[in-house]
């Protein structure tokens, strides 16, 4: 028998005539699976059913964005961002502008433009949220909340299409204000969605409240004490499902989110239910932000009034000397942002995203760092899944709800 | 010593007292508190942060390319407070001819892959990381593409011959 094996290339991983009742095994999840939604490469240690060790490898979306941020102009950087995660492009969108205008100090944003930006903003956690509950449902093998998930996504992709011109990579959120003028017929659109969206998210729950597999499969797994996650640097719902209240939108406010009146939800039971909970009830929240967006929607411009960094209306163009000037300005050689460097920090639907700019005063950034969320997250994943069993590694690799081009950018 | 736009700020007058070596430098822009911390007293100034100002969380690390500045290279580590609701920011310079500094693992863990990222992006080592690997790129790739001196477009291989 040990002759023949020796002549295999498979005798690495066949037991040894000593160890035959202790026999670790490798295996590898991915990069090609299904679950991990993405190219993600889990190495995992298995005794018997046990995950002795769980070794993430990534990368193999890593497609460069920060240094291809470094040789385009300011304005060209926004359609970058998008793509940096394709669930939540308008949180990327409006990280970047208020980085950016942050750098820029002189610049006022008006109230319509930073109302529109919450309300997309939270659009945009929406859509996030409905990709993640269909998805992770999906993994757990409940197919139908897919379909329903989807359904009200494809509604919400209709509005960011309305808006933008764009189903997923928008960039409609702009330093300086918005890319367009929000669109005739827009609070009709956006007010059917919000009139049916409540009841469509208590459908979800009833789908999966009453589901024993569900329950079974989401209870108790995925548990790691509150304080490692905040060392790995874990955050977002998450750490809301581990019982600390925190979300940058209430602790350090941005884009006037202080003038809505909406809930952070915290659970203390930290499980993987803990989480899909929190995720459910802030669509909920989200909701009633856009509710109150819609209603209380100040009149006004919707870009800043400083011509030589956001582009002048067409019309101006035809007519006005001074604007085809600056729109000359701005597409050839690109605004330029004063020298310095700004960390602006966001609630993404995933967690912190902060972006680190670097300007040396050139139309150009010096430098990009962005601080995914996914990345984080991600970290967290050994601590997640050692000394559990594999079959529940698909559900609490789920519910950290990451996206493989954020983590990899 | 202190900069002057920092004078009364709480944070770095108490590292001031507890470390008074370490600060080099800072600034206040953007009423982003950042001070320039000397690279060998960095984990020492963390660790303080962290155990007795409440700072229990890293953001990030990230480092800047200068050249051709000397010392040429910036690492940034960027800390937050949830108790005060603050956030700082800390800065090291590492010089090209002493390409090296403290893992700052041992103080927050999430510091792990953040340190990886940079010595696969800037090619800044760290001492004491106890899994110092390429993080996004292949283990044999070679150059280090966030430097200002790795070119953004062209291949090295040709893949027309093949």
């Amino acid at each position: 028998m040990q002759e023949l094996l020796a002549h295999t290339d498979t005798i690495d991983i066949v037991p040894s005539q000593e160890d035959t009742r202790r026999h670790r095994m490798t295996l590898n999840m991915g990069p090609q699976h299904p679950s991990t939604h993405g190219v993600l490469r889990i190495v995992l240690e298995l005794d018997g059913e046990n995950i002795v060790s769980a070794t993430p490898d990534i990368g193999y979306l890593h497609t460069g964005i920060e240094k291809e941020c470094e040789v385009k102009t300011w304005s060209q950087v926004v359609t970058l961002t998008d793509r940096v995660d394709y669930l939540s492009n308008l949180a990327n969108n409006l990280v970047y502008a208020l980085a950016v205008e942050k750098l820029i100090g002189d610049i006022e944003i008006p109230p319509k433009a930073q109302w529109m930006r919450v309300m997309m903003a939270e659009f945009s956690r929406l859509n996030s949220h409905l990709v993640w509950l269909g998805t992770h449902a999906i993994d757990i093998g409940a197919m139908t909340v897919f379909f329903y998930c989807f359904r009200e996504r494809e509604d919400i992709l209709r509005i960011f299409e309305m808006f933008s011109g764009q189903r997923m990579m928008t960039s409609y959120i702009r330093p300086g204000g918005l890319a367009l003028e929000p669109p005739r017929g827009w609070q009709q659109a956006v007010g059917k969605f919000i009139n049916n969206f409540p009841s469509k998210v208590d459908e979800y729950d009833e789908l999966l409240e009453n589901n024993p597999i569900w329950l079974d499969r989401t209870k108790g797994v995925g548990m790691v004490p509150l304080e490692d996650l905040l060392d790995l640097g874990v955050t977002g719902p998450l750490i809301r499902a581990a019982g600390l209240k925190w979300d940058i939108r209430k602790s350090e406010p941005y884009s006037s989110y202080e003038k809505f009146d909406f809930e952070i939800p915290v659970h203390t039971e930290n499980d993987v239910y803990a989480r899909y909970r929190i995720r459910l009830e802030e669509m909920r929240q989200s909701t009633r932000i856009i509710k109150q967006a819609l209603e209380g929607m100040p009149d006004g411009p919707f870009v800043a009034d400083s011509p030589k960094i956001v582009l002048p209306e067409r019309e101006k163009m035809k007519t006005q000397m001074e604007a085809l000037i600056y729109h000359f300005k701005i597409i050839t050689e690109g605004y330029r942002v004063p020298a310095g460097e700004a960390y602006q920090v966001i609630e993404s639907p995933r967690g912190e995203i902060g972006y680190y700019i670097v300007s040396n005063g050139t139309s150009r950034p010096y430098r990009v760092f962005m601080r995914t969320p996914s990345f984080g997250n991600l970290q967290a994943l050994p601590d997640l899944l050692e000394g559990r069993l594999i079959a529940d590694s698909i559900a609490a690799l789920g519910s950290l709800d990451f996206v493989l081009g954020d983590v990899d950018r | 010593m202190i900069p002057e736009t920092l004078k009364n700020d709480a944070i770095a007058l108490a590292l001031h007292t507890h470390e008074p070596e370490a600060i080099t430098g800072g600034h206040n822009d953007h009423n982003e508190p950042t001070l320039f911390i000397a690279r060998d007293r960095i984990v020492p100034v963390c660790s303080f942060l962290k155990t007795s100002q409440e700072f229990n969380r890293l953001s990030g690390i990230t480092a800047v390319d200068w050249t051709p500045a000397d010392p040429r290279f910036e690492v940034v580590y960027l800390l937050h407070s949830l108790q005060r609701n603050q956030r700082i920011r800390l800065k090291c310079w590492v010089s090209e001819a002493d390409l090296e500094i403290e893992s700052m693992t041992g103080v927050w863990r999430s510091a792990n892959w953040y340190e990886r990222e940079i010595f696969d992006m800037f090619g800044i080592g760290f001492r004491n990381h106890p899994d110092l690997r390429r993080i996004l790129l292949p283990a044999d790739w070679e150059g280090h593409p966030l430097r200002k001196d790795y070119p953004v477009h062209g291949h090295k291989y040709s893949y027309q011959n093949e």
